[in-house]
């Protein structure tokens, strides 16, 4: 612990101190803001109806089902890539060329705008694909949000594979397994948990979501009735109500719903992340 | 005894899944490559022709962003974009970069815990509520303080309180994650050596910071302030909400921070919802451009992190 500076540097440890305290605060002030403006307006009535005038009025709850239909599209396909694709990077290979390239790639791909996603999306699934897609869509929404949240899933699965002690695999490998009924049976359970982290992770990405969206997803109001059709999710109805109708309320309430699925994103890829440690700790000592 | 179908069971089925599963796997990790290079072939593929036949400087340096007139100059926004990542690093770094320290340094490990995981939370709040928050707290800050203090001197079209300043502010609160924990992982992989060997000399924890763990954190502490430029130069949501989306250069030296503006990802992801064809190719020409300045930030970082933790071997 560190003796209290004098003098010049006493100024130069407060700022530090009064950052590490003004961070915490912006949060608790924007978060605080949203749910004490919102929170009024939220009520069964609102969860739901229908929207009227343009979302302006009545409730969201075709929002809410256009979002839980996006979402689980998106981890229906990303998720099997993704591990895929962490699988192969841990287990199967050894660090050289290909790797390298495929490194890159994902951490290039981690880091294009949302917007690019956007234009990609518009271009290659509504227009191009649009046959099968039927242009803005539940289907041509997820498949852009796979693209943006492969990085995460890939490398959180990767470090929850690493993390899975070797001794494992060895002896698994020596009671006569395969390598797939290893990784099936021994290396995929064992790091589930962090596995799960990613594809939660990217679930909070695709939630937040909206610029790629506005391209892709199409904005109907109207419940979607199959992949084929388009929807909204509910950043892109706060961002329509908001800056379409100007009704202020409405966006509130909507930023709460969103402030409370972030919230329970957060505490659920927390927890697993404990429970891996946890877990592959003990199993390293027991073995 | 084992029949022939529980010993296909055992031993055929095991080696024949073997065989599949490997290049399905390949595949599903080259999916990410796969996703760059269409990324790239489509924006090019619909964006070069007008970069093409309108010229690449005449789009840069052009000050006239007409796309129904067909001119294309997207001087405005590129200044725009340069002009609120500035402000959210001038902000951004200082603060991001002394959060960092504390939660390496100075703070104790109870409050540590509870200052880590408020970051996390800033990460994932989606930037909408942040344009939200910046709409209806920042732009009324910024109003007020335009229309009171600032009225004498600012022309009537800077006093709507959307602005360079607020989109800034905005974009500053949400790069803070992205700086504090690049930082601060870099900060904590300095060799504790370094610092026993500062204090041992006399130095007091402060120059110690200063002095020798920054220097030694600086590829870390670098590569986390070109990622949050990238960042920042990539949001879109947040800064559509709070800037006004003005496609017009800023004529009044230091005042302009208080003019309304637009930035590369706010004008393709506005204008794209009504453009006819031709309007169309010109926003996937400005994406070249954000797509170009974006992956020169990131492969930079990339390159520049390999490197420096090689010496650190």
């Amino acid at each position: 612990m560190m003796t209290r500076p004098k003098g010049k540097e006493r100024f130069i440890y407060l700022f530090l101190v009064f950052s590490g305290y003004a961070t915490l605060t912006i949060l608790c002030v924007i978060m605080g803001y949203i749910f004490l403006k919102g929170i009024g307006h939220v009520s069964l009535d609102f969860l739901t109806q229908s929207p009227r005038k343009m979302g302006a009025e009545g409730g969201i709850f075709p929002v809410i089902v256009g979002t839980l239909y996006f979402v689980a599209l998106t981890v229906l396909i990303a998720a099997p890539i993704g591990v895929g694709a962490a699988i192969y990077l841990n287990e199967y290979t050894r660090e050289g060329t290909i790797t390298k390239i495929i490194r890159f790639g994902t951490e290039l791909l981690a880091g294009i705008p949302s917007i690019i996603f956007g234009l990609f999306g518009y271009a290659f699934f509504v227009v191009l694909l649009g046959d099968f897609t039927q242009g803005w869509s539940l289907l041509s929404g997820a498949l852009t949000a796979t693209c943006m949240v492969l990085p995460t899933i890939v490398r959180t699965s990767e470090e929850a594979l690493k993390s899975v002690p070797r001794a494992l695999r060895e002896a698994s490998l020596a009671l006569g397994a395969t390598k797939w009924q290893t990784i099936y049976k021994i290396v995929l359970p064992t790091g589930l948990p962090g596995i799960l982290t990613g594809i939660i992770l990217g679930i909070g990405r695709a939630i937040g979501e909206t610029a790629a969206l506005l391209l892709t997803l199409g904005g109907s109001l109207l419940l979607p009735q199959s992949i084929f059709h388009g929807t909204r999710t509910l950043s892109m109805h706060l961002y329509m109500v908001a800056m379409e109708t100007g009704n202020m309320d409405a966006a509130f309430a909507t930023g709460v719903i969103l402030i409370i699925i972030v919230l329970l994103i957060n505490f659920t890829a927390n927890y697993l992340i404990k429970k891996l440690i946890n877990r592959n700790s003990t199993a390293a000592i027991r073995r | 005894m084992l029949n022939k179908k529980k010993l296909n069971k055992r031993l055929v089925l095991p080696k024949a899944a073997e065989a599949i599963i490997r290049p399905i796997l390949f595949t599903s990790a080259l999916t990410a490559v796969f996703v760059i290079v269409l990324i790239a072939f489509f924006i090019f593929q619909k964006g070069w022709p007008v970069i093409s036949s309108y010229g690449l400087w005449n789009m840069l340096s052009g000050t006239v962003w007409q796309p129904t007139k067909e001119i294309y100059g997207i001087l405005p926004m590129l200044t725009g974009t340069f002009y609120i990542t500035l402000i959210a690093l001038l902000i951004g770094i200082p603060f991001g970069l002394a959060t960092a320290i504390y939660l390496s340094e100075i703070a104790p490990p109870r409050t540590a815990g509870i200052i880590r995981p408020a970051i996390e939370l800033l990460a994932a709040i989606p930037s909408v509520i942040y344009g939200l928050f910046g709409i209806v707290v920042i732009n009324t800050f910024m109003r007020y303080l335009q229309r009171g203090l600032l009225s004498g001197i600012l022309p009537p079209d800077y006093q709507l309180g959307y602005s360079v300043l607020s989109g800034g502010i905005v974009l500053a609160i949400m790069i803070l994650p992205t700086i504090i924990n690049i930082a601060e992982d870099s900060l904590k992989a300095v060799p504790r050596a370094y610092k026993e060997a500062a204090l041992a000399l006399g130095s007091t924890h402060i120059q110690t910071i200063f002095r020798v763990l920054i220097p030694a954190a600086k590829s870390g502490i670098v590569s986390a302030i070109v990622l949050a430029m990238g960042r920042s130069i990539g949001e879109t949501m947040a800064l559509i909400m709070v800037i006004g989306n003005v496609t017009a250069l800023p004529q009044h030296g230091l005042l302009s921070v208080f003019a309304p503006s637009s930035s590369l990802t706010a004008t393709i992801a506005l204008e794209m919802g009504y453009a006819g064809p031709q309007h169309q190719a010109a926003l996937f020409a400005v994406g070249i451009v954000l797509f170009c300045i974006i992956a020169l930030l990131n492969s930079f970082v990339i390159a520049f992190t390999r490197r420096g933790g090689q010496q650190q071997l």
